[in-house]
């Protein structure tokens, strides 16, 4: 229980591999693309001429009490991450995006005008994190009311923030036994 | 709350923003988003469809709640719907009213008893739920190939099984919602019984936390493949009772056919899987397309339709029993015998036995059950086809034994955005019908 995992080897290309202009790493045999915010939507756009014409997944990451995970090189970790899942049924693959957002400024655009199907997606990521999607048609809480205080998945904002109120005293019973 | 407030509430609504507003109140790119456009089209071949009155005047419509107390919304969704007469012309899914937090709550549990969570989410299909949490960890730990032979063919022959059990019951609530009310006794009356088998095998009707990280949680039972062969005895009669009930019936196409609509380049666009893309004429079904346990090794077809209507989802799913009765049958051919959980003791439990003889296995079983195993840092994104589609699981690890976030990619969630396309011009009595053709799970709609 206490075998920490063997440390994974040092990659031994010296220079980072890219696609569409953008550093790609391998994570358990899967692809990642870290996009800057800047190159976020041409990256979309050439994937969607690149036959990945479905966004099946969007969603986001809160990195606050884990900053330092592993990254490639020029990619510097922020405190939120949208990670994009695409699919291209025509090659049957699948890529994932993940683009780093700042906690100071949590906007990234929305890839409404290039996946329709992305909508729902991401009021539920600005719901649960509070990133802000530019240009997002219909930006509304979606699944939390929406007179709602905080954005439940990040990392501060505890379950527990509304204390329980219990009506027993259990302090007696728990000296007692 | 004075007069004028509470007037001034019941006429905003509860939730002003979330809501469907009157047409002056909202922008160009929202309006599009609720009446369905979701293809940039040129300007001739939007003229071919002028069917439909363009920008009535707010007083012409009327918007109404479908829900979220409607028999026919399958549990808590609620419908904004826009009419004229009895038109829809705009319609927005608004959800969230079985939010649990279960993305939350899976922060804190460990992986091991992260199965106890998800498996609640799409309540109709849990052990896809499982599956997919389980692959997802097992890729984290770098296990996948060394799941035993027999633990793999359990989970494909439970999963199949849970479709069947998933798709029966949607045959019920598709019967009951067009008007076939006996067809939901039926259809309940047959699932049962594969719910009996899978209460023999889990333990539990729903909700199993049965596939776990590392395999299944027991062995097959005594027995068990008599009951299958029981149940695969039992069940194609009972479809062919369905053809004679619904398929052939004028009535029952005559509701169906035709409505709720839907191209290929939509459903893509919408993101939209399982039956709903397969209406299309897509051929898409992870299971062939994105091969995972040992489908590539069963012979199936993947039933697709060819209108993308209504009609085309409730047969596709009819034959997709028939289909996953396919599989089963070669499941029990050739399910081998062996371990059905891997023997890797950072991720197994000793076996009971064990724990009376061995301080040591004891000290092992407490502390898998209490502190849970590490999983090396990294994330992955692992997805599998559920009755409704895409099921995916998105793991991120930070190293500990409890996931750093846990997201499920739910096929309901993302399916119910084709219902404002789907219902655009039609009655509003096609609506329930493109509803139950969807066949949303709230409970993993909201999570």
């Amino acid at each position: 229980m206490t075998d920490t995992p063997p440390p994974e080897a040092a990659p031994a290309a010296p220079e980072p591999p890219m696609l569409y202009g953008v550093p790609l790493s391998d994570s358990r045999g899967q692809r990642v693309l870290h996009p800057s915010r800047a190159t976020y939507v041409a990256t979309v756009r050439a994937l969607l001429d690149d036959t990945y014409t479905m966004c099946a997944d969007l969603t986001a990451v809160d990195y606050l009490v884990h900053p330092n995970r592993s990254l490639p090189d020029g990619v510097a970790a922020e405190r939120f991450e949208v990670v994009v899942n695409l699919l291209s049924l025509e090659r049957r693959e699948r890529i994932r995006l993940r683009v780093q957002v700042p906690a100071d400024d949590p906007t990234i655009p929305t890839l409404f005008d290039h996946y329709p199907g992305s909508e729902a997606m991401e009021r539920e990521a600005f719901d649960m994190f509070g990133i802000v999607f530019t240009d997002h048609p219909d930006l509304t809480r979606i699944l939390m009311p929406e007179d709602w205080e905080g954005y439940p998945l990040r990392k501060d904002d505890h379950p527990n923030r509304i204390p329980v109120q219990f009506t027993a005293d259990f302090s007696s019973q728990q000296a007692e036994s | 709350m004075t007069t004028h407030d509470i007037v001034t509430t019941i006429r905003e609504g509860n939730e002003p923003a979330q809501g469907l507003k009157p047409r002056s109140e909202i922008s160009a790119r929202e309006l599009l988003r609720e009446v369905g456009a979701v293809l940039r089209m040129s300007e001739a071949e939007a003229a071919k469809l002028g069917d439909i009155p363009v920008d009535p005047s707010d007083d012409q419509t009327m918007i109404i709640n479908m829900g979220p107390q409607h028999p026919s919304t399958h549990g808590v969704l609620r419908l904004m719907l826009e009419l004229q007469g009895e038109t829809v012309l705009r319609c927005k899914p608004i959800i969230g009213y079985l939010h649990t937090g279960m993305e939350k709550t899976g922060e804190q549990l460990t992986y091991m008893q992260g199965g106890t969570n998800v498996t609640r989410m799409d309540y109709l299909s849990p052990l896809n739920n499982e599956l997919v949490f389980s692959l997802a960890t097992e890729k984290l730990l770098g296990i996948e190939d060394d799941i035993p032979e027999r633990a793999v063919w359990m989970r494909m022959l439970l999963s199949e099984l849970n479709r069947m059990s998933s798709h029966l019951l949607f045959l019920a609530t598709n019967g009951m919602d067009i008007g076939a009310v006996s067809m939901m006794l039926y259809g309940w009356r047959e699932r049962e019984e594969v719910l009996r088998f899978f209460q023999k095998v889990t333990g539990l009707r729903m909700n199993h936390n049965f596939i776990r990280p590392g395999g299944v949680a027991a062995d097959l039972p005594a027995g068990w493949r008599d009951d299958v062969l029981r149940l695969l005895d039992l069940i194609p009669p009972r479809l062919e009772e369905y053809d004679i009930l619904m398929t052939g019936q004028p009535i029952w196409r005559a509701r169906l056919q035709g409505v709720g609509v839907i191209t290929p380049e939509e459903a893509i666009a919408l993101s939209a899987t399982g039956p709903i893309l397969r209406s299309t004429g897509v051929p898409w079904d992870l299971r062939r397309d994105q091969p995972y346990l040992r489908y590539p090794e069963v012979e199936f077809d993947v039933v697709v339709g060819s209108y993308g209507d209504a009609f085309d989802r409730y047969a596709i799913r009819l034959n997709e029993v028939r289909e996953s009765m396919r599989i089963v049958q070669q499941i029990l051919d050739r399910m081998p015998g062996g371990d059905y959980r891997i023997q890797n003791k950072k991720v197994t439990p000793p076996p009971r036995a064990r724990i009376d003889e061995s301080m040591e296995a004891l000290i092992h079983h407490f502390k898998i059950f209490t502190e849970g195993f590490k999983v090396p840092e990294g994330e992955v994104y692992v997805a599998i086809e559920s009755p409704r589609g895409e099921i995916g699981c998105y793991i991120a690890s930070d190293g500990s034994a409890t996931p750093y976030r846990m997201h499920v990619r739910a096929p309901s969630f993302v399916n119910i955005q084709c219902m404002p396309h789907m219902m655009r011009g039609g009655l509003m009595a096609d609506a329930v019908a493109v509803i139950s053709s969807v066949d949303p799970v709230l409970g993993e709609v909201d999570r």
